[in-house]
């Protein structure tokens, strides 16, 4: 018996949510970056979970994708994290005010 | 049997996720974002995607936490640098937007995309799995995109270099 793809698409709607509370709630910069890692994965199992199916391979080949871009990101996010972290000693993003107008 | 297996799955993925987001200290929320990243990538076996499990908890739960971990390490935050996260009210309307957003999704996978019950079935011609037909696929239909893909991973390993860096 076959799992129904309408779960794997539950189940990765409720992951992207609780990214998407995560980035909301907290104010630490590095666990906001964590809940952006989050819904990045919740949105790669809607795509290998539509991929089956729909019977074809494009989906797996733009999780592919998807997954170099992310690590791209964390790469140069983490790198900002780190210019922040040395002018402001802080990792609070209420503290990062200085292009707010 | 699968049944069993998914929603274990689905269970340790949610709870861990939502741990992720409720500890105080950063480096368990790392760990529970791992367990989260091995738990999906158990799921994508179990959807046929082999490939990408092994991608999955190599690249996500190994390079991408490491680096987390290790500019954790590297900020050496006290714990009183983690600050107080007293917002009673944006955490109460994030809780209250969140919800009505997983109403929303649940609805449109619910009646918008399953409404319909010809869609349902899943296709018996599922597609092959294992790394050949995926490679067939990026190294012709996706050549394009693959080529970007380098392209961009150049650009952030430069990037990161540059902004890191005290003085070049």
């Amino acid at each position: 018996m076959m799992v129904s793809s309408s779960a794997y698409l539950i189940l990765s709607a409720t992951i992207f949510t609780i990214g998407v509370l995560g980035f909301l709630v907290r104010r630490n910069v590095l666990v906001m970056f964590m809940s952006i890692e989050l819904m990045l994965n919740a949105v790669n199992l809607a795509f290998v979970a539509l991929s089956r199916q729909l019977g074809s391979l494009d989906g797996q080949v733009v999780v592919f994708l998807v997954m170099t871009v992310a690590a791209a990101e964390a790469a140069v996010g983490l790198a900002i994290i780190i210019c922040l972290f040395r002018n402001k000693k802080s990792v609070n993003v209420d503290d990062f005010n200085l292009m707010k107008w | 049997m699968e049944i069993l297996i998914f929603s274990i799955l689905a269970i340790v993925a949610v709870v861990c996720s939502i741990m992720v987001i409720c500890q105080k200290n950063p480096v368990a929320s790392a760990l529970f974002l791992i367990a989260t990243m091995v738990s999906l990538a158990m799921l994508f076996l179990l959807l046929n995607a082999p490939f990408l499990a092994v991608i999955q908890i190599i690249v996500y739960a190994g390079a991408i936490m490491v680096l987390f971990l290790f500019v954790i390490m590297l900020l050496n935050l006290r714990r009183d640098e983690f600050g107080p996260e007293k917002r009673r009210a944006q955490r109460f309307f994030g809780i209250l937007f969140v919800f009505l957003l997983l109403i929303g999704m649940v609805t449109v996978i619910e009646v918008g995309i399953f409404g319909s019950k010809s869609t349902e079935t899943v296709s018996e011609a599922t597609a092959p799995a294992g790394v050949e037909p995926l490679a067939q696929l990026l190294f012709t239909k996706y050549l394009f995109p693959f080529e970007l893909a380098s392209v961009l991973l150049l650009v952030a390993i430069v990037g990161a270099v540059v902004m890191a860096k005290r003085r070049l």
